[in-house]
């Protein structure tokens, strides 16, 4: 049977099964686990635990979903879609690659990834980072936001692809090509398309623009703005910051901030 | 470039009557009406008249009306005003004419090709004045079967029930966005939503922290731009609710014309100030129903399986089978929007020609899920153009579980129709959010008409019932015997499932 119609209600699980527990850590065995399951364990534990530590982790989707504190969760194994998604304070780094949706509409806290992450990282990203040590799929960062205070931050280590910073509003979006040889071109076309606010900064050369995005050279401010965050890249990943910082940087901006004012009448 | 565009309305005076107060001239927002100070006389602009009956409801004397402009083209039934003045307009700014509020073409309106039974002689109807009638509805999942068990002789619910939503009558207010309304109008609605037991949605905009207390009665609604949506937020509504469509412009986004974002809006949006609110049709992580599924089950996640998840989708040509996709995706709830539904903003000639009547959809969406044996899997709200409480009757016995309603909550509060909620001058205070403006809408008036209206509806819908001799709602829904059609071709009849009168 099909367990998401059976409207069952949560399963309690045998604390003593798959989850250990010492001195403030926690560490689950998720092979065989339902994801449902997972999160309901990762839902008791994170409010006491320092840190959670998941070990055999296959395609569990919605990791980190829904979260709401300030946890310390390291994944090992491949988390599924949804991972982060409306999170709210937690830190997960991922020893492994993620696969769709990593951090969707996140309001705060952090996603590491050691490896590389698929489709729509950071939809909608509220606050918070994320940190994808090497490439991603299509429509990174689409409709970023920001106000204030609240201002999100994705880093791609590698390349990305299409629809780059589609209908962005806020935030910043940086991409380092560090999985590229001498020389290539960063392959994203359409970047920025329906872009209306925040900045995309790339660290290559990228060949195609949205027609509502256009391409800058960086300016002092931008500089200030990106080491800090650069440097924070570099430490989870071991890069060095000097040699990240010395590549040629371009900026992409919104033509403007009504893409599509003129439109209707 | 000169405008050959004339105005649709003229404005009139009866200056036997005007006492030159100039209400009028404060209440129009549109710089209708002036004072010419030389001659001592009000006058006013016709070309800037929305025909919104400020004025004219203002006026202390009566003295305003407001007509149609006597002046037509050269009569033709194919070319008509509206379509000449339109395409005037386009040559004139060669941008998509853009409008507000639902359809308003003269196509099939079902509603009134439908009518009710009643109970005489062989069946008793009921006095709804000395016996109850029952209009609670639950909205939800509904198991396949119930597990009971005795305990010291008391029977026991086994089965674990989905969450429901507890409606005190089936008419929820719809989706209107924070944004698109302002913070009187929320407030309004939450609050009539409150004291009727009932829910408002609250739209895609996001909701006011000030408006966290009624979350009980709010039904937050995530659309793909996802404004104001944050973990809070998904928790503090009774249920959540995916737009994926609406009626009023079926395969198009929410658009928010940049006049309309505020500082307030911008913040809670979380997008620059007087910049368009951008929603795109598509949700970017969902391209099939196995993705939607993925979204209900997110939304479900981060809120503990503790709220009903809806999906609201636009009625168009294969409502049915999506609908049934949506059923086995998870959703609680699935939402459907008829032509007639209304907007803020659409461009026209999407919210006029694309998608279909709420009454077909509803039934065959209905038909379908019954032929499958997924019907109490999920609850049917419809929306677009409920106008009265025989529609709400007519379409709950058309398989509906409840109605939402927009358009005739707005009216209740001021709206006359004036379709030109887009430019965010709205005189009657509601779809704007210019700080002055919005001050007119008072939200204690304005929620004492909507439960005014409500509570109305709910005595007519009783008076009804207990004429067809039907004493709680839940037995009306989806019991098409007590329908019957008039003058419609044996192919609507049998969409809609009904007999032709007489049958």
């Amino acid at each position: 049977m099909n367990r998401e119609f059976s409207h069952e209600g949560r399963k309690t699980l045998d604390a003593s099964g798959p989850v250990m527990i010492n001195n403030g850590v926690v560490t689950i065995n998720a092979a065989n686990m339902h994801y449902r399951d997972l999160n309901l364990l990762l839902k008791t534990h994170s409010n006491l635990a320092k840190r959670i530590n998941i070990y055999n982790v296959y395609g569990q989707r919605y990791i980190g979903t829904g979260l709401r504190n300030n946890v310390e969760i390291h994944v090992y194994g491949t988390p599924g879609n949804d991972l982060a998604a409306f999170m709210d304070g937690p830190t997960i780094y991922v020893h492994g690659n993620a696969q769709d949706g990593v951090g969707n509409t996140m309001n705060s806290g952090k996603v590491v990834v050691y490896g590389c992450a698929g489709d729509v990282v950071g939809y909608a990203m509220r606050g918070g980072r994320i940190f994808i040590r090497d490439d991603a799929g299509y429509r990174v960062g689409i409709h970023m936001k920001e106000y204030g205070e609240q201002k999100p931050v994705i880093v791609i280590g590698g390349t990305a692809q299409d629809f780059l910073g589609e209908y962005m509003a806020g935030g910043i979006l940086v991409v380092l090509g560090l999985t590229l040889s001498h020389g290539e071109t960063h392959k994203a076309k359409f970047v920025g398309t329906g872009m209306h606010g925040g900045i995309i900064y790339i660290r290559g050369q990228v060949t195609h623009v949205g027609k509502e995005a256009k391409i800058t050279e960086l300016e002092e401010n931008d500089v200030a703005l990106l080491k800090p965050i650069i440097e924070e890249f570099c430490s989870y990943f071991n890069f060095n910051i000097d040699e990240v910082l010395a590549g040629e940087f371009k900026k992409i901006v919104p033509l403007s901030t009504r893409p599509y004012g003129k439109l209707y009448t | 470039m000169k405008s050959y565009i004339e105005p649709e309305f003229i404005v009139k005076r009866d200056y036997e009557k005007c006492i030159k107060c100039k209400v009028c001239i404060n209440e129009c927002t549109y710089g209708v009406h002036y004072y010419d100070d030389k001659n001592d006389i009000i006058r006013s602009r016709d070309e800037n008249c929305v025909n919104c009956h400020r004025c004219v409801v203002f006026c202390p004397t009566k003295a305003i009306t407001i007509e149609k402009n006597p002046t037509q083209y050269t009569e033709n039934s194919h070319w008509t005003r509206e379509v000449i003045t339109s395409i005037k307009r386009q040559a004139e700014t060669g941008g998509a004419i853009l409008t507000g509020m639902g359809c308003d073409k003269p196509y099939y309106t079902y509603w009134d090709k439908i009518l009710l039974n009643a109970s005489q002689v062989t069946n008793p109807s009921i006095d709804p004045l000395r016996e109850p009638i029952e209009l609670r509805t639950y909205l939800g999942a509904k198991p396949d079967k119930l597990e009971l068990e005795l305990e010291n002789g008391e029977v026991l619910l086994k089965t674990k029930l989905a969450p429901q939503l507890c409606a005190e009558v089936p008419i929820l207010f719809a989706a209107v966005s924070y944004g698109a309304v302002n913070f009187n109008v929320h407030l309004a609605l939450a609050r009539a939503a409150a004291e009727l037991g009932t829910f408002m949605n609250c739209g895609e905009g996001g909701l006011d922290k000030r408006l966290y207390r009624y979350g009980d009665h709010i039904i937050v609604q995530v659309a793909s731009g996802r404004f104001g949506v944050n973990p809070e937020y998904l928790n503090v509504g009774a249920a959540i609710e995916i737009k994926i469509g609406q009626g009023a412009k079926p395969g198009i986004g929410g658009h928010l014309p940049g006049e309309k974002v505020t500082q307030e809006i911008a913040q809670i949006r979380m997008i620059p100030v007087g910049t368009d609110a951008l929603s795109p049709a598509p949700h970017h992580d969902i391209y099939s129903i196995e993705d939607l599924r993925q979204l209900i089950y997110a939304l479900k996640e981060a809120t503990d399986y503790t709220k009903p998840v809806a999906v609201k989708i636009a009625a168009v040509h294969n409502s049915a089978a999506i609908a049934s996709g949506i059923a086995r995706a998870g959703a609680d709830i699935i939402v459907l929007d008829g032509v007639r539904g209304a907007t803020g903003a659409a461009p026209k000639v999407i919210r006029d020609n694309v998608g279909i009547p709420i009454e077909l959809a509803l039934a065959s969406v209905d038909q379908r899920l019954r032929d499958e044996g997924i019907r109490n899997r999920v609850s049917i709200i419809v929306s677009g153009g409920i106008r009265s409480s025989a529609d709400v009757v007519k379409a709950i016995a058309l398989g509906a579980d409840a109605v939402y309603i927009g358009t005739a909550a707005l009216v209740a509060i001021g709206c006359t129709l004036c379709q030109k909620c887009y430019t965010g001058k709205c005189p009657w205070g509601i779809t704007t959010t210019d700080p002055q403006i919005s001050k007119r809408l008072d939200p204690d008036v304005a929620a004492k008409r909507l439960i005014n209206l409500v509570r109305a509806w709910s005595i007519e819908i009783k008076e009804m019932l207990g004429a067809m001799g039907i004493n709680a709602i839940e037995s009306l829904r989806g019991n098409r015997e007590q329908l019957r059609g008039v003058g419609l071709t044996d192919t609507e009849l049998k969409i809609l499932g009904i007999k032709m009168a007489g049958e």
